[in-house]
């Protein structure tokens, strides 16, 4: 548990390093929410309806930007060797980069979305069921994404296929989780899409740690 | 037995755009897929040979 | 009861299997022919007429055994490239990767077929239709796989990497395809099934279990071919290989 730890703190002062990094995702992602508006026009109903699917869309998106600098940094200077060499479990410290990537990546895209939810004309409760379904949804995209991540470690047009490879993956988070914020506001309840989330979150949480270690022995070999 | 003539079954009933442009374009994609899956060893089979062939010049 | 295994273990080197493929193929090929002929009978000439779709449905008879396959032969490379992690077989990569741009096209030709069959009964190309959304993805897992093993110089680790992304995406298949239809049911009610619509009759499912062997034959005789491709273009430095090509000479 101390290595987890150690790895978690140590990613976290390295993204502390360079926030730039982490502000350009989120300018991303207020930028794409932002466009919408002026692609499709300021009609409120409208607005209001498309609100979910664009800022869940827009999460994803800017969720994957960070995410071919997950191990790149790492596999570079030879630290990743080190690591799946040292006698700690290699599951467990690919963990403790998932969280520390969900912390920068993740969880600021969480607190930003219902500032950006009001341009949208969502309702309070809207807004809170948005950030409950994002804190589910964005977890999951981080361990997705590992997986990924680590399968395209030093391939030639890594960025591109990142996102060809984990964009599919990525569905059924968008779907629960926009359908979350759509079935609240149809007055249906939110309750199952949560619920559902929650058990993609935990299936996640189980496999792909595993599968991400799997892909970096692969790529270390 | 479903079909009077020829020209009935060509027509599908007004479908014919739509059936034949599936069963057309499916025959197609499988014709092609196999001439290509022949190529691709006919051509690996060329490359090989005549690799061969160099290097048994070079040798002699 | 170990005799069994030897043997299998013995086809498992590429160089064994390379000659062996190239008997099995024609087999295959050939049955591919009579069922398609058998299938294509049933489909035009003894399948009557539908009441309400007329001749149109008749394109089910491709549509669906082409979805079928393209979801069987994900399967397959994914059970490929789990007996290749387990018993870290270079056959099996070679397998998964053979298949993978057969069951590309299948789910191709089902969104092809789908969409011809969509225009006149729902007056749409595409209709986010549970099932073809589904085909959709599944197309995207297909070239995502394709991309990946393409992108990786080393075939070794392409093939590995191409068997962790397989796995990935088998175990997300029935997720995807809850998820969606989740979706769909949220956002249109009730919208028009796409095999619920025309009651099933006994030629049909005959007419659509024929055509789906001639194409589970055509994808193992493509399959097979193609592996043989593959085996020589990674094993070209091999001396089996040179004395191979010498002996046709």
């Amino acid at each position: 548990m101390n290595a987890f730890v150690a790895i978690l703190r140590r990613d976290l002062l390295l993204a502390m390093r360079r926030k730039s990094e982490m502000l350009t995702a989120l300018f991303f992602f207020m930028i794409v929410v932002s466009l919408f508006p002026l692609g499709i026009g300021p009609e409120t109903a409208l607005l209001r309806r498309i609100a979910p699917g664009v800022l869940w869309v827009a999460a994803l998106l800017a969720a994957m930007l960070s995410l071919n600098r997950l191990f790149a940094a790492d596999h570079q200077d030879g630290t990743l060797e080190q690591m799946a060499l040292s006698p700690t479990p290699l599951a467990l410290l690919v963990s403790g980069k998932v969280l520390a990537h969900w912390l920068t990546a993740g969880l600021p895209l969480v607190l930003l979305a219902p500032v950006l939810g009001l341009q949208f004309d969502l309702s309070s409760r809207a807004l809170g069921i948005l950030m409950l379904s994002l804190l589910l949804g964005t977890p999951l995209l981080s361990l997705i994404g590992a997986i990924g991540a680590a399968l395209t470690l030093g391939v030639r047009g890594g960025g591109v296929l990142l996102s060809l490879l984990v964009l599919p993956l990525y569905i059924p988070a968008l779907i629960f989780g926009a359908g979350a914020v759509e079935a609240d506001m149809a007055g249906l309840g939110a309750g199952g899409h949560l619920s559902l989330l929650g058990a993609l979150l935990a299936l996640g949480l189980f496999f792909a740690p595993w599968a991400t270690t799997a892909a970096l022995r692969i790529a270390l070999e | 037995m479903n079909w009077g003539s020829a020209s009935e079954f060509f027509a599908m009933g007004g479908y014919g755009f739509y059936v034949w442009g599936s069963f057309g374009v499916t025959a197609a994609a499988l014709l092609i897929e196999t001439l290509l899956v022949r190529k691709r060893l006919g051509d690996t089979r060329r490359l090989l040979r005549r690799e061969l062939a160099a290097d048994r010049e070079s040798q002699d | 009861m170990s005799q069994p295994l030897i043997n299998w273990f013995k086809f498992a080197s590429p160089a064994s299997f390379y000659p062996l493929a190239g008997k099995m193929w024609p087999w295959f090929a050939a049955l591919a022919t009579a069922f398609a002929a058998a299938g294509l009978w049933i489909s035009f000439f003894v399948a009557p007429t539908d009441f309400q779709q007329g001749e149109g449905y008749r394109i089910i008879f491709i549509h669906v055994p082409a979805s079928w396959m393209s979801m069987f032969i994900y399967c397959v490379m994914a059970f490929w490239s789990a007996i290749g992690i387990g018993f870290n077989t270079r056959l099996s990569g070679m397998m998964s990767s053979a298949l993978a741009p057969t069951g590309a096209l299948f789910a191709f030709l089902s969104l092809w077929t789908g969409a011809l069959w969509g225009k006149p009964m729902w007056g749409a190309w595409w209709v986010w239709d549970a099932r073809l959304t589904s085909e959709l993805i599944l197309l995207f897992l297909y070239l995502g796989y394709i991309a990946l093993t393409a992108a990786i110089d080393d075939p070794r680790r392409a093939d590995k990497a191409g068997a962790i992304v397989s796995l990935v995406g088998v175990i997300n298949v029935p997720i995807i395809y809850f998820s969606v239809k989740w979706w769909n049911t949220l956002h249109q009610g009730a919208s028009v099934s796409m095999t619920k619509a025309p009651t099933m009759a006994a030629t049909m499912l005959w007419g659509m279990l024929l055509m789906a062997l001639a194409f589970w034959m055509y994808s193992i005789a493509v399959a097979l071919y193609r592996v043989r491709a593959i085996i020589l273009e990674r094993e070209r430095h091999a001396t089996w290989v040179a004395e191979l090509l010498e002996m046709q000479r």
